[in-house]
């Protein structure tokens, strides 16, 4: 059940001051949108507003909309919890909970959801997860060890299963990659390629030939000027913008002559 | 600077790290020193207060009839006021962190502060004058309604003065240190804990659950430790509020109470003959060893726990 955002005029506030200004874009179902950028240009910040995570930060707020299927997540009724069941995310680090055991930490956002599971598809849950991640012959003999005994790359898997246990309709990736080794990177890399059939995947991420590899759609993020807010230089597909980008600036960045 | 090393072959010690590590290594033995002194200290001095003439003893007849209704008193003080004490203070501490915005928070947290900085004298005083002469109305109301659970089997003390008092009082006590250690544990729970489970869809409670508590629980537990030998200990605010007679009993809400070993060493040393002394001084001992043993346990229970988690 994977669905397009549709994003228009966002701009996104840290009490007053403006991080993001005046985002539009759409991103499309069942591909993989990735965003590049400079440090502190934003994209983090983008991508958290796509599932309300930014609101943890206090005096965080956005003005303009975003639309999931037709839904607006910014209305006045809509509740974030219910937001985020349907917008994964994984994060930079990658973040197991520490007291449960691989088998647990791929059931606890199941476990949220819904009151009662059979022991049976509780079973199913975790294996077709595991599976989804990539993960599952690595660790079917060990599901009850702690998925902090983990190797990082696993751990980052384990993260993907966890967010793909709840079947959302989008995964968002915030630098998925940055705490891991090359053949852990290429292994979540292969994953994103596998899960795209599915899910609508976006990504953010420093290293532009990962965006080259694993993305359909580019978002080129900068900064106007320092202490100015963030914003969308360019958006186009990735083929496109790592051969022949409209902007200058977007050229500048990918070949290195700056960020 | 490095050909000096290689010269002298030894290894390069500064000044600085000596110093400190000798400092530190000072402050550890100096407390297991002083520790040992007061065993030590009860050990010799108690010894001949667990055979003394019978008479020494009375209204019992030897030392374990006579520390029995006390050790009771003592820890069912000590479980009433962590049964009050617990829930407030996890309650508390998660509002502060979690719940409250800082506006309220940080003045919240500077007034319960305080509640630790009264003295236990003044805690005494106002439970047996204040609050004994309030809780009267409910202690008649557990009767009536709850009198079939032993703990509120009455008759209904008329002042007031009842174990559940000073369970409330301790509890009061309790609360100020268990909510100020459980508070930074929660505050220290790492950020990218709490956002998985909220990526997860989790509810504000769900995330303290699924993030929050387990990562606190053994912080949760040194500080119900630290307020359990509050309450273990406490002497004036227990002696000012019961009237102590030697029972062992459940009832939480008559008029005979046992009074609890570190109140009735604070009550009786003063007037008391040698003999006597040393019989109270050998109830200290067996207090250090009952607070020994519960801290032995809650460690156990933590350590146990703990190790399910990472094996």
């Amino acid at each position: 059940m994977a669905k397009s955002i549709d994003v228009s005029d966002l701009d996104i506030y840290y009490g007053d001051f403006k991080a993001v200004e005046g985002v539009n874009m759409t991103i499309r179902a069942k591909a993989v949108t990735a965003f590049i950028g400079p440090s502190g240009c934003g994209k983090s910040t983008f991508l958290r507003a796509l599932n309300r995570m930014h609101e943890v930060i206090p005096g965080a707020r956005v003005e303009g909309k975003v639309i999931v299927s037709g839904q607006s997540l910014y209305e006045p009724g809509i509740d974030p919890v219910a937001v985020r069941r349907q917008i994964g995310m994984v994060f930079q680090r990658p973040n197991p909970f520490p007291t449960m055991s691989i088998y647990e930490n791929v059931l606890a956002g199941m476990r949220l959801n819904s009151k009662k599971i059979s022991k049976s598809d509780a079973d199913a849950i975790v294996e077709r997860s595991l599976q989804g991640a990539n993960l599952w012959t690595e660790v079917k003999d060990r599901l009850s060890k702690p998925g902090m005994g983990l190797s990082g790359g696993q751990q980052q898997r384990l993260c993907i299963a966890r967010a793909i246990a709840v079947s959302p309709e989008v995964l968002l990736m915030d630098e998925p990659c940055s705490a891991l080794d090359p053949i852990s990177t290429s292994a979540i890399e292969d994953l994103i390629h596998e899960l795209k059939s599915e899910y609508t995947i976006v990504i953010v991420t420093h290293n532009m030939q990962q965006a080259a590899r694993v993305s359909d759609d580019t978002g080129f993020f900068n900064l106007k000027a320092t202490g100015e807010p963030g914003h969308l230089v360019e958006f186009n597909p990735t083929n496109k913008m790592f051969t022949n980008p409209d902007e200058e600036s977007t050229e500048a960045y990918i070949s290195g002559r700056f960020g | 600077m490095l050909s000096s090393t290689e010269a002298t072959g030894k290894p390069v010690v500064r000044l600085g790290d000596r110093l400190f590590s000798g400092t530190a290594r000072l402050a550890a033995m100096l407390i297991m020193v002083a520790l040992a002194g007061v065993a030590v200290f009860l050990v010799v001095e108690g010894l001949p207060g667990l055979s003394a003439p019978a008479d020494i003893y009375r209204p019992a007849d030897d030392f374990w009839s006579y520390v029995g209704p006390l050790v009771w008193g003592t820890v069912l003080a000590a479980v009433v006021a962590l049964v009050i004490a617990i829930p407030f203070s996890v309650g508390l501490a998660l509002f502060i962190s979690h719940y409250a915005p800082p506006r309220i928070a940080g003045p919240i947290a500077y007034v319960i502060d305080l509640l630790a900085a009264i003295p236990s004298v003044v805690y005494g005083l106002w439970g047996g004058l204040a609050l004994a002469h309030w809780m009267t109305p409910s202690i008649n109301w557990l009767y009536d309604n709850l009198g079939f659970i032993p703990f509120f089997a009455g008759p209904p003390s008329v002042t007031g003065r009842t174990m559940l008092t000073a369970g409330i009082v301790l509890s009061i006590m309790v609360i100020p240190i268990t909510t100020a250690i459980s508070r930074e544990v929660f505050a220290q729970t790492p950020r990218l804990h709490e956002e998985a489970a909220m990526a997860l869809g989790a509810t504000r409670w769900e995330t303290i659950r699924l993030a929050v508590f387990p990562y606190a629980k053994s912080g949760v537990v040194s500080g119900v430790m630290l307020g359990l030998g509050r309450a273990l200990g406490e002497t004036m605010a227990v002696a000012m509020v019961l009237s102590a007679t030697p029972v062992v009993t459940l009832n939480l809400i008559s008029n005979s109470n046992p009074a609890t070993i570190a109140s009735n060493i604070a009550a009786n040393y003063k007037e008391a003959t040698p003999d006597r002394q040393s019989l109270l001084i050998a109830t200290g001992l067996v207090l250090f060893i009952v607070t020994f043993v519960v801290n032995f346990i809650a460690r156990l229970i933590v350590a146990r726990s703990e190790r399910n988690v990472t094996r």
